[in-house]
């Protein structure tokens, strides 16, 4: 057996040879290379690139992406889908998931900690208090925040507005006030969508600045019912009831970019709109300040509507995953990517430190403004956009506000009296 | 072959020859092609209605849960003012939606019966709607009703500046539109099944009816339509499925809108247990729903099977 033995005596060496780069692929996965699966659902042309930069960012560090992108339905048909994933017991390591939604993941028990890179990377410093609280679930980080939209902003067409004679408005009277002018210049002074969220957005800034900062907080985040049937409700609810004269006639159903279309070809004045709206001015080829104007909503310059997409991390075993999982919290509030997403989303960094030169003027009057609101308490959650009550409570009381605004058979005392009801009702 | 066929027969009587393994496998044969999808069905329909009915007695939210709360969801339905306009609006919309189709349709029917020329091309062209989905369609409508694109804002720009047709907009009128845009859809199908009816009946009845001196609409009213009640029947059935179904014809035309004035069981359903995370509340209603659906479809098979008995 001359040949076997020879054999034999060959094997050790490229077995050694092996085992040593085994050995050194096996260290190297156990230290880095993890997968992490993302269900999002920034699938528009602009969200898609900036998806992808946070993409090349976790590959350069060794990771595997698994891009798990649902689009449509504002997120709708993402949210189905991960209920699905999660109850299989398969769920991706990071969804994007916000609000008080997380503290339903939560507590459900199926989000993982970032306590280790939060406090490596001084989260708490980096972010207003109001925002970490959203982002922690029982005390520890579940989730990074990706950007920050503010909700309360009036878009405004300058040159509508200079034939008209009237300034952008700064209080509900003057809004009131300039539309007259508007109508007799042959133009619509309010571009409005009639989806029952457009019409909470509407509802939720009114609200804000009728009852101020205090009065928001307890009528649309802590449901008091003492508040939600007060009279500042209800002179809130008349306002905004009053705002739909303002409006055309071709307004239900409307998508919320047709009308901000309409304020861009001038057919229409004004619009109240989140600052996601910006993308379709941008995409029009029009210069902030100058051929389009941003100011805070009337009568709510000292606070700040926010409505925060997040990350929340899925418990993930495997230590490589694991580590993959914890390098992507890091990549998302770092510089890099918080700049070049927002600048593609419209938004603001959720970070309050960055440079924001390469901003444009709009975006940098609310990241001032959002700072500004974070040293004095004008941080308020948008109810509209899923940021301070629940999904069952904020469906109810969507029903309330669109049927209201809607129907011509509801007093204001009516509908106060039914959103106390529905703040009652809710288990 | 005439000799399995007697082997086949035979596998059933105890005191026969053993059966060849071929004639066995025939005889299973049947059964075991129809099996998979006997399984997959009473699992994906039966199953998963049982487990629907579970749920809407849970208080399941986001995700399903098994914390059992009795009737509690359906007496939350009950007390729910968005589930009765969303009833309301199926009753209004189903029953104009059967009626109008049902009267568009026989009528087309007649009128193309009478050996007119280009019948061909006719019956296309009222049946082509069908082939739309309720998408297009929803969509193509909304633009036409909308009051600034599409009707009004024609009549208006021919100078009738007092004309006014803004039912979409508004939340008495909305759930109408829903009918308007869905007869034009329906109404050419239910002609092609009177169509086919009409051609079954026999040439010498109405001959017999014209001998006797009767007027031709005479003849349509009391010999042609009783002859017709086999087709209305299943008309019927037909149509009341695609209203009680009804969803994306909303989701396309008024998102439910203004508010939730055109809202229909369907929609109400999906909103709650998908986006609000009602689960266990969504589930209740589409209980009610199935419910709604088997009070048509029992007495209509009931009344199937027993016809099939006399016959």
């Amino acid at each position: 057996m001359p040949a076997s033995v020879r054999f034999r005596s060959v094997m050790p060496r490229p077995t050694l040879l092996g085992l040593a780069v085994a050995g050194a692929l096996g260290a190297s996965a156990a230290t880095q290379a993890g997968e992490v699966e993302v269900l999002h659902w920034w699938t528009s042309g602009g969200e898609a690139q900036a998806a992808s930069v946070l993409k090349e960012l976790v590959e350069a560090e060794g990771h595997a992406w698994q891009d798990f992108a649902v689009a449509g339905g504002g997120g709708e048909t993402a949210m189905t889908v991960l209920k699905s994933r999660a109850m299989s017991g398969n769920p991706p390591s990071a969804a994007q998931i916000k609000g008080p939604e997380i503290q339903e993941w939560g507590e459900l028990g199926l989000l993982g900690e970032l306590d280790e890179v939060a406090e490596a990377a001084a989260w708490d410093s980096l972010l207003p208090p109001r925002v970490a609280e959203i982002m922690r679930h029982d005390g520890h980080y579940v989730a990074v925040p990706v950007n920050v939209h503010r909700v309360n902003w009036l878009w405004g067409n300058p040159e509508v507005l200079a034939a008209a004679g009237v300034e952008m408005p700064t209080s509900f009277d003057e809004l009131f006030d300039a539309a007259e002018a508007i109508r007799a210049a042959g133009h619509v002074p309010l571009a409005h969508g009639g989806q029952p969220w457009q019409d909470a957005t509407l509802f939720e800034t009114v609200v804000l600045a009728e009852g101020g900062e205090d009065f928001y907080r307890r009528a649309l985040v802590e449901l008091d019912p003492e508040a939600l049937g007060s009279d500042t409700m209800i002179q809130a609810l008349t306002t905004f009831k009053r705002l739909r004269e303002l409006m055309d006639e071709g307004m239900p159903g409307r998508d919320w970019n047709v009308a901000t279309a309409m304020v861009i070809n001038g057919v229409a004045a004004m619009q109240l709109m989140g600052d996601w709206a910006k993308g379709e001015f941008t995409a029009a080829g029009l210069a902030a300040g100058e051929e389009y104007l941003c100011a805070p909503a009337p009568g709510t310059e000292s606070a700040f509507t926010f409505n925060i997409d997040s990350l929340a991390m899925f418990r993930v075993t495997e230590a490589a995953d694991l580590a993959a999982q914890h390098d992507l919290a890091r990549l998302v509030l770092e510089p890099t990517f918080q700049e070049t997403f927002n600048l593609a989303k419209g938004s603001i960094p959720a970070r309050t430190d960055l440079d924001m030169s390469a901003f444009d003027a709009c975006a940098q009057a609310s990241m001032a403004d959002f700072q500004a609101a974070a040293d004095n308490g004008g941080l308020v959650p948008s109810m509209a956009h899923g940021m301070a009550v629940r999904a069952d409570v904020q469906g109810a009381l969507f029903d309330i506000v669109t049927n209201y605004f809607n129907s011509s058979g509801m007093s204001a005392e009516q509908a106060a009296e039914r959103l106390v009801r529905a703040a009652q009702a809710t288990y | 072959m005439p000799l399995s066929l007697s082997t086949s027969r035979e596998v059933g009587r105890p005191a026969a020859a053993r059966p060849t393994p071929a004639a066995r496998l025939q005889a299973w044969l049947p059964r075991l092609v129809l099996a998979p999808s006997a399984a997959v069905s009473l699992c994906f329909v039966y199953g998963f209605m049982l487990w629907t009915f579970v749920l809407s007695l849970t208080n399941s939210r986001m995700l399903p849960s098994y914390d059992f709360v009795g009737f509690a969801q359906y007496a939350r339905l009950m007390a729910n003012d968005r589930w009765w306009v969303a009833s309301t609006n199926l009753v209004l919309f189903g029953g104009l939606f059967i009626a109008i189709c049902l009267v568009l349709g026989a009528l087309l029917a007649i009128l193309l019966d009478q050996r007119i020329r280009q019948e061909g091309a006719l019956r296309t062209l009222y049946l082509y709607p069908m082939a739309l989905s309720f998408i297009v369609t929803g969509v193509a409508w909304k633009w036409l009703l909308n009051p600034s694109l599409g009707l009004e804002a024609m009549v208006r720009g021919w100078g009738f500046e007092g004309f006014r047709f803004d039912w979409l907009v508004n939340p008495d009128m909305a759930v109408y539109t829903l009918v308007i845009a869905a007869v034009w859809q329906a109404s050419g199908f239910v002609m092609a099944l009177f169509l086919a009816g009409l051609r079954g009946i026999d040439d010498s009845i109405i001959k017999a009816a014209q001998l006797d001196g009767a007027s031709l609409p005479r003849i349509y009213w009391r010999v042609v339509l009783p002859c017709l009640r086999p087709v209305v029947f299943s008309a019927v059935m037909i149509l009341a499925h695609i209203a009680i179904k009804s969803f994306d014809l909303v989701v396309a035309l008024t998102g439910g809108g203004p508010g939730y004035a055109s809202d229909l069981p369907a929609t109400f359903m999906y909103a709650h247990a998908f986006n609000r995370a009602q689960i266990g509340l969504g589930s209740a209603s589409a209980m009610l729903m199935l419910g709604g659906v088997l009070a048509i479809l029992v007495p209509y098979l009931y009344s199937e099977l027993r016809s099939r008995k006399h016959g």
